[in-house]
Formats: structure tokens, C-alpha cells, sequence
């Protein structure tokens, strides 16, 4: 036996004699995991949080968060004898004066943009295909914590430069807060220890973001993980998979060595983008003070629905009795992301309420055979996006030429037109699409070749889906919308529903509504026995 | 002089006031040499009076191009404001840059292919000036920057330039389809010369708040921006957040992604 | 539930997938699998990769020595003049990552074994047997903690868990001040000169020409900041001064506010408290560049567009002895964004 292997069995046993290590291996190792691309976006997410961590704690040893204002006396002529705070200068120096500084710098700004942008297609990977449904509402919950948290601390991060961009962001979010009815002013006080910008809110927002809200995620990422373990990764609907098994690869070799690859692929590809493109130069802003300020000013690209929202919102103030009330903003700040987030994070519950379905799901939806849901997740996101784009209505306007007063009324007007419309457009090619699945089930797929028959006849010839595609498509579940008791009882008394029964079931049966059902055993047979007749008529036909 | 000696021509040549005239000459000479070494201080008297011939050529060009919008006698009409005081660089920044002739009325004059030759603007410039005062045309040694503070002139650019040009002087939008267009290409004296004239919706930032050692120390400042190397790598248009943003949900998503669904693909 | 005795039936779904599952697909060999050489192949594919990855960490070492300074710059297509140590400690880094990910994936999907293998899922719950001894033990221990039937101990411990926050929500209360009148004043009055920002030259009439902008702060801004070594006070006194004809101005916040045509606004923004300078000479609107709040300046600071519901406080201005630009007052009204007690 060699050395490393020996060394290897007396680690093992060694830990074993301690912590029974054995045991939770021989469950563990051979542990299955399903395959599909779709099911590593989350893993992005991870992946991009410890790269966070490791650029995050070389930064963290050479950044100063003090709001202290010093001269600058660095290296960086432009910003030569300027006054600024330690926080700004010390930026400064890692990105001018320490070797490998400014890379560290971009590779963990990259890193976190990537890490939310993550975190939002798994979302919608999971919300697009179900799998949030028992058993799994729980861990959906704690992703859409993930999220908020993850964002709330990106916001944290970029504004601890303290240089003039992310500092009219901090002075965006004073402005908010301190616009809160009854409690506003008292909160921005509280939070920045007196009026703005004042200097403990540098320091504050340190410790929240290297310490406070880095230890929450790591908790929830942790439950967040577990979850996935006991409960099992779900899988699509395929052959051989049922709701009562995993198939996939086993944990180790296979994806210890294909998860442990796309981490390094995730840092590869983060520590590139530090090399090749510059991401908050901040040089370039120039420290925050509150009377400076530079046309373009947006926040990273996770906020930018925010901003939009501001920029989008009309006017309006309410003034009476002495006090002020501004829907303007607090409506876009703190209403719209308040509603959105909550319904995000209750989507489960609502949805297990509307359908009444108690079991449990391990095998996904294809989004198309959930129209409704499909089309609802559509819908938020074309909000989500017209938001988006309103945040960046100054740029657009400088791009193309455009009227940013246009742009602004232009987008005003699609946030109510547009997201109607692509609830209707999506449910009906959801609807579409299930019609073709349907037809493919019955008649094969359309080969493309045209025969001509002898008798004159153009026929085109139809090709059997493959037997993984059946299993597939034949795992379309076919709901029916939750029924109201209907008719008297024995004793002929009507039954008595509450209001809240008769809307469950209207929305039920809305949620449900059109379905393509999936052709049933004797609708295939059938179809099955019509396609070989109709070869045996070409075949003879063509022998002649 | 002590004797009745004949006076010689030569005795003749020297006049009693030549001693004065000479004196005098030496001290118009002395003041024209000193005047070309240092230059004036005040912009009016800094160039060579403009000829009338300049100011008869500059009135036909004006005649022709210009006075449908700006009226005969640059007095101004529905269609451009008045041209009576803004002065010499008010022209030459226009016309040098191409915006004006406007070719077709627009919310914005914009930048674009000169239409007169530098000679040409120069005559158009001094016939402007002509009809009033106004500021002039900056001379070589006022735009010399060289010596301004950088570091001054950021906190001046970021003070007063920023908010419309963009930290970078990438440009920015003003409203209803106005914009501040970028710095990149304008010139020292094209800057300059904006400062102080204030095209369209700039503001004017005369002298007087702004003063010349500070529109230098900016100068200064915006040469050095735009030469900047960009030490992190491709720059994205230094428009901030927005283009960062479109970069990692194109690129860098896109390259994790296309490496999960590579892990994901069955090999063959 | 509607809690009027009917329950309602969840519908079972039809055709349940099971029905129809066909076992798993055959496996397909892979090239590896069934050729040898394939097989050497991928392996020196995955070991090319692994030796790439450690050559580019001898690179990364290399670069970190070669460049010390991030000043030392060289000219690439398309991405401009970079910093060389940035980009070359950059590539090394990110390529070494790189290539041992790559190699590891390569290494998995040729050569490690890709038969599909399948793992039955357990019911999650608790057998009935399981439950019942969970909750045999539950009981067990509230029976013999008392915690049931013996209510004075069970009312008073949740009293008293329930003022235990208290002492958290208390201890924060010195986080900050109080707001009291704070968001009132600014250090504008009577008699203090307006000096322009940075400079902090004080200004006469004349200096400001038609079209004119000027930022502006008061004179004991300076002196203040030194004082209080923060940026409160320049975060609500800085103002914007602009020159108008006076048949332009069309209203203002109060009679004769301006100097000769000179008005003076506050340049942060009532909508989120952005400072707000872009001012277009021709149109007299100050546009805030956060939100596109638009304040028409000949109008009154009303607004004209955007977000910001109230207009740009004016402050009133005239000249002093000297024949400098002053101050007559402070604002009249809180400046910047909103808030509850504005009246």
C-alpha cells in the first residue's frame, strides 16, 4: 500500500474512533444527485459567495472604514491634497498602490454582481418549474431571505469606498428613510448617527457587511443546503424517474469532481473579468461630498429596478394637519418592493391555497404545462424589467438620442400596459406549446419530407418520438381545479361556503382553466394503430 | 557748443527734439516688447485688432450663411437668438466645432463637420465682435495649463462640469432631448471658449466666478481623464453602473452558464 | 379553510407519470469507454489542463514580481491602455482557476463513470410508530416540567421573557440624536455672505453675467466643517445662484428675493436630496440628474417634472455694505427631501 493511502486510513480511522465518521460516509458518499444544467445555478450563487469571502477578507485588511477626513498624499496625482475620507484614500491605495489590489477589488465587485444574478435565474428555475411545492416551501422562503440579504449587502459594499457615486445612493437611501412617515426622521438619525452624512455611517455599514449580514447568509446558505440533502434534489419528469426516486450521478467521484470543477470555473471566470474589465473605478468619481454630484448616476444593476421605480413614480405628496406624507417616495421604495418580495416569498402558499395540492412533488413542471403559473412569473418579470430600464432612462436617453421626459412617460405607460399583455401572450403559447407535445404524442414529429403519392396526394412523413421524450411528455400532470362540495346533503340541506371557499375555487378553477389534456391510453393506442395503417397504405402504395 | 565753427550737416541732422523723439520711440518700444512677451490680461486687447477687411468679409459670410436665422444685423429672429455681444469665441466655438450652420432646426446643436475654413471663421468671429462687445477668442499663452493644479481642477470639474458632462466628461442628458455632449475631441480653447460663452443650455461661467486659472486648472483636469490609461481593463464607456451591469449578465452569466450546461451535456 | 364543515376535496391528478415510466434508457458508451487510446487521450487532455493550471501559477508569480507598480501600463486591442500588473496577475489567476475546473469536468464527463444510477426516496415523515414516541416524549416532559398545570410559573416566566427585548430596543436609543429642529435650519441668516464652491471667493453682482451659474455655500462653511469634522453642514446650505433678465423671472417664493435679477435656490433636491445643478441657461430649469426632478428657476422652483412634489426653497439675497452677494434670512422652509412633522 502506498504512503498517501496509508496515511489516508489512519486520518480516516482517526476520525472515525471520534466522530463516527464512517457511518455518514457509507450513506453519504454514493449519495445520487440528478443532472442537468439548470440545477447548477444555484451553485453559481455559492460558488460566488466564496469568492466574496476570500476577496472580502484581503480587502478587508487593507481597507479603513473610518469617515475621518484626511488629505491625500498617495500616489494618484489627480486626487493629490484633496480632502477626503480614510475610507475614499484607503480605496485609493488598494487600487493604486497595493500589487494585486485593484485585482482583488474587481474580482469581488464582479464576483457579487454575479452572486445576486445568480441567485435571480435560480430563482426563476425553480419558481418556472415547480419546485417549490411541498416539501420544499420552506427552503423557497429562505432563497428569497438569500436574495434580500444578498442585495442588502451589495448595496453595503459599494457605498464602503465612500466615493461620490455610492454616495448619492447612501444620500437616496437618508432621503428615503427619512421620508417613512411618523418614524422617518427619527430612524435617519439613528442610522447615521445625526443628519447626513454625519461619520458613523461608514463604520456602521462596515460591520453589517463584513460581519452581520455575511452571518446570516452563511446560516441560511447552511439550511438552505441541508434542506436540499434530506429532502433531495428534484428532478424532470424522463424516463425511469418517478416521484419516489433520484436518478442521477453518485456524489462521489462524479460530482465531487464536476461541482468542485465549476467552483474553479466560477473563480476563473470572476478573476477574469477582473483582469479585463473595469468594473467602479471609483478614481475616477472622486470622494463623496454632498454638493457634488456626476450626470449618469445609477446604482449596480441589482438596484436599478429600485431607482427606476423612483424615476417613474409621478409626484405625488400629501400635505395636512401640519404633516407630510410622500407617496412619491415611499411608494416605489418601500411599497413596491414590500409587495413584491412578500407575494415572492408566499408564492408557495398562495399557489398550495388556490389548488388545494397537499402532495408531495420530487418530479419538476415543464413550464409550459403550468400556464397560469408560467405565465404569472412572466408577468412579474416584464414589471421587474420596465423598472429596470426606467433606472436607466438618462443613459438611454444620451445613447440614442432620445427625450428622457419621453422615455419617462413612455415607460409609465407600458408598467400598466405591458405586463397584462405578456400574461395573455405567455398562457397562450404555453397552451400552444402543450398542443404540440399532444400532437407529438399521437403523431410523431413532422419529418420535414414530403412524399407524393402516385394517386396525387402530399403527405408528409411523421417520425415516432424517441422513447426519453415520451416518458417526458407523458409526465405532464393533469390537474383539475379544486371542486366545491356541489348538491344537498341527506337531509337536503344546501351546503353553507364562506366567502373565502368560493374565491379559492374561482381562482382554482382559473389556475387550472385550459389544460391540453395528454392523450390517454386509448387515444394513443389508437393513434398508434392509424400511423401503421398509414405506413401500410405508402408501403404498398409505393411498391406498387 | 563754444565756437562759431560753420555747422556741419552732420550738426545740421540733429535735431534739438531728436534726443525727445528718440527717448519716445525707445519707450513704444519698449512697451510693444513687453506687450508680446506677457500678453494682456484683458481678452479684448490680447489679439491683433481685427482689420476691416476681416470685419467686411466676416459681414458677407454672415450675410450669407447666417442672417436668415440670426437676422440681418445678427439682431436675432423666431428661428436664433441674437449674435450682438457674444463676442468672438462665442463664433469660433460654434462654427469651429460644426455645430453651427445648423443644418436642419433641431432641439440641439450638434457637433459635427466644419463648415468654414479657419480663415473664414476668423472673419466671421471679428465681424461679431465688431457689433459689440463680448469675450474673445482665449490666445495661446491663456490657454497655457500646463502649471494649473490637477487635483484643483478635478474638484472644480466635479463641482461645476459633472453634473452634466459626467465624471468622465462622457456627456450626459438634459431634458426634452437636449444633452451635454461629451468632451472627447474638444480642444483647450473649444473648452475654454464654452466656459465662457455658455452654447445653447451650458451656463456662462464667466471670469469673474470662475476665474481663468480655474477654467486652466480644468482644462487640465479633462485632458488628463481622457488621457487616463484604464488600469482595470476594458473601460464600458465610463457611463457607470449601467453598462457594467449589461457586461455581467451578457459575459460573465453567459460564461458560467455555458460552462453548467457543458457539465451538464452527456459526453460522447 | 372555510371552517363551514364541508371540506374540500383536492382533486386527484390523472395519469399519474409511474404509469407510463418506461426504465431508464440504455446507457451509451462513451468514446473512453470502449477505446483505450480515447481513453490516454482524455487523460492527457485532463493532464494538460492540471500542468496549464501550475504554469500559470509560476505566471501569476512571475507577474507579481515583474510588475511592482499598477502605473506601468501597456496598449491591447480593444481593451485600451491597461495596467499590466492588473491584467497579467488577473489572466494568470483566473486561467489557473480555470484550467483545474476544466480539467476536473473533463476528467468526469470522459473518463468517471456516467451510468445513470437511481436511489429511491424515502417518505420524509416520521413513521405512525415515530410520531407517537415523539409525542409520548413531548407530553412526558411538559407533564413533569409543570409547565401546563402550574400556571403562576408559566405566566410569570413568559412575562418576564417578553421584557427581555427591552434592554436591546433601550440600548440603541444613543445611535443618534433626536431629529428635534435639526431639519430646519441651515446656516444661512441674516448677513452671511455667499462665497463660491470651492474657491470660497465672495461675490459682487457684476461678477455674474446673464446665463450665469454659479455653486455656491456660505462663508462660515469653512470654519463650521472644521469645527464639526463632517460634511452636515455642506449636506443643506449649498445653493445654486443664477442671473435672469428681470422681465424673465416670472414668479418667485417671495417679494423681491432676487438681486437685479440674481436668484438664489437651494441645490439640493426635495425629492431624495441629490444636489441639483444642471441648469440649462436657455430654459431656466434646474433638472436633479438622480430622479429627472425639473425646477422651473424663473418659476419659482416649481416643479415642472419628475418625481419631487415640492419646489426648490429660494433663499432671499441682497448686497452687503461691501457690495457682496448676502444672505437675507435662512430658508423659510426645511430644504431637501420631505418628512413626517414638515408641516
Amino acid at each position: 500500500m502506498s504512503t498517501v493511502v496509508k496515511a489516508g486510513g489512519a486520518g480516516a480511522d482517526y476520525l472515525d474512533e471520534r466522530t463516527g465518521l464512517s457511518k455518514f460516509m457509507k450513506k453519504n458518499l454514493g449519495k445520487i444527485f440528478p443532472d442537468h444544467w439548470s440545477f447548477m445555478l444555484g451553485e453559481i450563487a455559492l460558488y460566488s459567495f466564496i469568492v466574496l469571502l476570500l476577496t472580502g477578507v484581503y480587502l478587508s485588511l487593507f481597507f479603513k472604514p473610518s469617515m475621518t477626513e484626511v488629505v491625500y498624499n498617495g500616489s494618484f496625482q489627480p486626487l493629490n491634497g484633496i480632502k477626503m475620507s480614510e475610507a475614499y484614500a484607503s480605496t485609493i491605495d488598494i487600487s493604486w498602490d497595493i500589487r494585486g489590489g485593484l485585482l482583488m477589488r474587481q474580482i469581488h465587485h464582479w464576483a457579487a454582481l454575479l452572486f445576486v444574478a445568480a441567485i435571480t435565474v435560480h430563482l426563476f428555475r425553480v419558481f418556472f418549474t415547480g419546485a417549490f411545492r411541498k416539501p420544499r416551501e420552506m427552503n423557497w422562503v429562505i432563497g428569497v431571505g438569500l436574495l434580500t440579504l444578498g442585495v442588502l449587502e451589495g448595496f453595503a459594499g459599494y457605498s464602503l469606498p465612500d466615493d461620490l457615486l455610492s454616495g448619492t445612493g447612501l444620500r437616496i437611501a437618508q432621503g428615503i428613510t427619512q421620508s417613512v412617515p411618523l418614524v422617518g426622521t427619527y430612524a435617519a438619525m439613528f442610522l447615521f448617527g445625526g443628519e447626513f452624512p454625519g461619520d458613523d455611517f461608514i463604520p456602521r455599514l462596515y460591520i453589517v457587511h463584513v460581519l452581520l449580514i455575511p452571518g446570516i447568509i452563511l446560516a441560511l446558505i447552511t439550511a438552505h443546503l441541508m434542506l436540499v440533502w434530506y429532502q433531495k434534489h428534484t428532478q424532470y419528469p424522463g424516463p425511469g424517474r418517478t416521484e419516489d426516486n433520484v436518478v442521477g450521478y453518485r456524489l462521489f467521484p462524479v460530482y465531487t469532481a464536476k461541482a468542485g470543477g465549476f467552483f474553479f470555473v466560477v473563480f476563473g471566470v470572476t478573476a477574469l473579468l477582473g483582469a479585463f474589465v473595469t468594473i467602479n473605478p471609483v478614481w475616477m468619481f472622486g470622494p463623496y461630498t454632498p454638493t457634488q454630484i456626476t450626470a449618469g448616476s445609477q446604482p449596480d444593476w441589482y438596484i436599478g429596478w429600485l431607482d427606476g421605480a423612483l424615476r417613474l413614480m409621478p409626484n405625488w405628496e400629501i400635505t395636512a394637519f401640519g404633516y407630510t406624507i410622500s407617496p412619491n417616495v415611499f411608494l416605489p421604495a418601500a411599497v413596491i418592493p414590500g409587495i413584491l418580495f412578500t407575494a415572492l416569498g408566499l408564492y408557495p402558499f398562495i399557489e398550495q391555497w388556490v389548488t388545494g395540492d397537499k402532495r408531495h412533488h420530487n418530479i419538476l413542471d415543464r413550464p409550459r404545462n403550468v400556464p397560469v403559473r408560467t405565465a404569472l412569473g412572466a408577468t412579474a418579470i416584464s414589471f421587474y424589467l420596465i423598472l429596470w430600464i426606467g433606472g436607466g432612462n438618462d443613459i438611454i436617453a444620451q445613447s440614442f438620442d432620445l427625450s428622457i421626459n419621453a422615455i419617462t412617460w413612455t415607460l409609465r405607460a407600458m408598467l400598466f400596459v405591458v405586463p397584462p399583455l405578456v400574461f395573455v401572450v405567455t398562457r397562450r403559447v404555453c397552451l400552444g406549446l402543450q398542443r404540440r407535445d399532444r400532437e407529438k404524442l399521437l403523431h410523431g414529429y413532422e419529418t420535414g419530407t414530403i412524399l407524393r403519392m402516385p394517386t396525387g396526394e402530399y403527405l408528409e412523413l411523421h417520425a415516432p418520438i424517441s422513447d426519453t421524450e415520451r416518458a417526458v411528455l407523458l409526465g405532464h400532470e393533469q390537474y383539475a381545479p379544486l371542486a366545491l362540495e356541489a348538491g344537498p346533503d341527506d337531509n337536503g340541506v344546501e351546503p353553507k361556503q364562506g366567502l373565502s371557499t368560493r374565491v379559492r375555487a374561482r381562482l382554482s378553477r382559473a389556475y387550472f382553466g385550459e389544460q391540453v389534456p395528454v392523450p390517454s391510453d386509448g387515444e394513443l393506442a389508437e393513434a398508434e394503430h392509424h400511423a401503421h395503417e398509414l405506413a401500410e397504405r405508402q408501403r404498398r402504395q409505393i411498391e406498387g | 557748443m563754444t565756437s562759431h565753427a560753420p555747422l556741419s550737416i552732420a550738426h545740421r541732422r540733429r535735431h534739438p527734439l531728436a534726443r525727445v523723439v528718440v527717448l519716445l520711440l525707445a519707450l513704444v518700444a519698449v512697451g510693444v516688447l513687453y506687450a508680446a512677451v506677457t500678453g494682456s490680461g484683458t481678452a479684448s486687447a490680447a489679439r491683433a485688432a481685427a482689420t476691416p477687411q476681416q470685419i467686411e468679409q466676416g459681414k458677407e459670410l454672415f450675410l450669407e450663411g447666417c442672417s436668415s436665422c440670426h437676422g440681418l444685423n445678427a439682431q436675432g429672429t423666431s428661428s436664433g437668438p441674437t449674435l450682438i455681444g457674444v463676442g468672438a469665441a462665442a463664433v469660433d466655438f460654434q462654427v469651429g466645432t460644426g455645430r453651427m450652420p445648423l443644418a436642419a432646426p433641431s432641439q440641439q446643436a450638434a457637433r459635427g463637420p466644419v463648415s468654414y475654413s479657419e480663415e473664414q471663421i476668423a472673419a466671421l468671429a471679428a465681424y461679431v465682435a465688431s457689433l459689440a462687445p463680448g469675450p474673445a477668442i482665449p490666445t495661446e499663452s491663456q490657454l497655457e495649463y500646463a502649471d494649473a493644479d490637477l487635483a484643483e481642477g478635478g474638484e472644480l470639474f466635479r463641482t461645476n462640469c459633472a453634473q452634466c458632462h459626467n465624471f468622465a466628461g462622457r456627456g450626459g442628458a438634459l431634458t426634452n432631448g437636449k444633452y451635454a455632449p461629451s468632451l472627447a475631441g474638444a480642444t483647450p480653447k473649444q473648452m475654454y471658449e464654452a466656459m465662457v460663452t455658455g452654447p445653447q443650455s451650458m451656463p456662462v461661467f464667466a471670469d469673474t466666478t470662475l476665474s481663468p486659472e480655474s477654467k486652466l486648472a480644468i482644462i487640465k483636469y479633462v485632458n488628463d481623464i481622457q488621457s487616463q490609461p484604464t488600469p482595470g481593463g476594458l473601460s464600458l464607456g465610463q457611463v457607470g453602473p449601467v453598462s457594467e451591469g449589461l457586461v455581467l449578465w451578457i459575459v460573465g452569466l453567459g460564461m458560467v452558464v455555458a460552462a453548467a450546461v457543458w457539465i451538464g451535456v452527456k459526453a460522447s | 379553510m372555510s371552517g363551514q364543515g364541508h371540506e374540500i376535496e383536492p382533486s386527484e391528478p390523472a395519469g399519474a407519470p409511474s404509469a407510463h415510466a418506461p426504465g431508464l434508457p440504455p446507457h451509451q458508451q462513451r468514446r473512453a469507454d470502449i477505446d483505450p487510446i480515447a481513453a490516454r487521450r482524455a487523460e492527457r487532455q485532463v493532464a494538460l489542463m492540471f500542468v496549464g493550471a501550475a504554469l500559470m501559477v509560476i505566471a501569476f508569480v512571475a507577474a507579481f514580481v515583474a510588475w511592482p507598480s499598477v502605473y506601468t501600463t501597456f496598449t491591447l486591442p480593444v481593451l485600451g491602455t491597461v495596467s499590466a500588473s492588473n491584467f497579467f496577475l488577473g489572466l494568470t489567476l483566473g486561467l489557473s482557476l480555470f484550467l483545474i475546473g476544466a480539467g476536473a469536468i473533463h476528467w468526469a464527463k470522459k473518463l468517471m463513470p456516467d451510468v445513470e444510477e437511481v436511489d429511491e426516496r424515502h417518505p420524509m415523515r416520521g413513521t405512525d410508530e415515530e410520531r407517537a414516541a415523539a409525542v409520548a416524549a413531548f407530553e412526558r416532559g411538559t407533564a413533569e416540567s409543570g409547565f401546563v398545570h402550574r400556571p403562576l410559573i408559566r405566566r410569570t416566566l413568559l412575562g418576564a421573557m417578553a421584557l427581555l427585548p427591552l434592554p436591546v430596543v433601550i440600548l440603541l436609543r444613543d445611535l443618534g440624536p433626536l431629529p428635534r429642529e435639526r431639519l430646519r435650519s441651515t446656516l444661512w441668516s441674516d448677513g452671511v455672505r455667499i462665497v463660491t464652491d470651492p474657491a470660497l471667493t465672495p461675490i459682487k453682482p457684476s461678477d455674474i453675467p446673464y446665463g450665469g451659474l454659479v455653486s455656491c455655500v456660505p462663508e462660515s462653511l469653512a470654519e463650521v466643517e472644521e469645527e464639526e469634522g463632517t460634511l452636515n453642514a455642506r449636506g443643506k446650505s449649498p445653493i445654486v445662484l443664477v442671473r435672469l433678465r428681470p422681465e424673465e423671472i416670472r414668479s418667485q417664493q417671495g417679494d423681491d428675493w432676487d438681486y437685479e435679477g440674481i436668484l438664489a435656490y437651494s441645490k439640493i433636491c426635495t425629492h431624495v436630496g441629490c444636489p441639483t445643478a444642471l441648469y440649462e441657461q436657455q430654459t431656466h430649469h434646474l433638472l436633479c440628474p438622480c430622479h429627472q426632478s425639473t425646477f422651473d428657476l424663473a418659476d419659482g422652483g416649481n416643479v415642472v417634472f419628475g418625481p419631487a412634489a415640492r419646489s426648490m426653497p429660494q433663499l432671499a439675497i441682497t448686497v452687503d455694505a461691501d457690495g457682496y452677494l448676502v444672505a437675507r434670512g435662512d430658508f423659510d422652509q426645511p430644504v431637501g427631501p420631505s418628512f413626517w412633522e414638515r408641516g
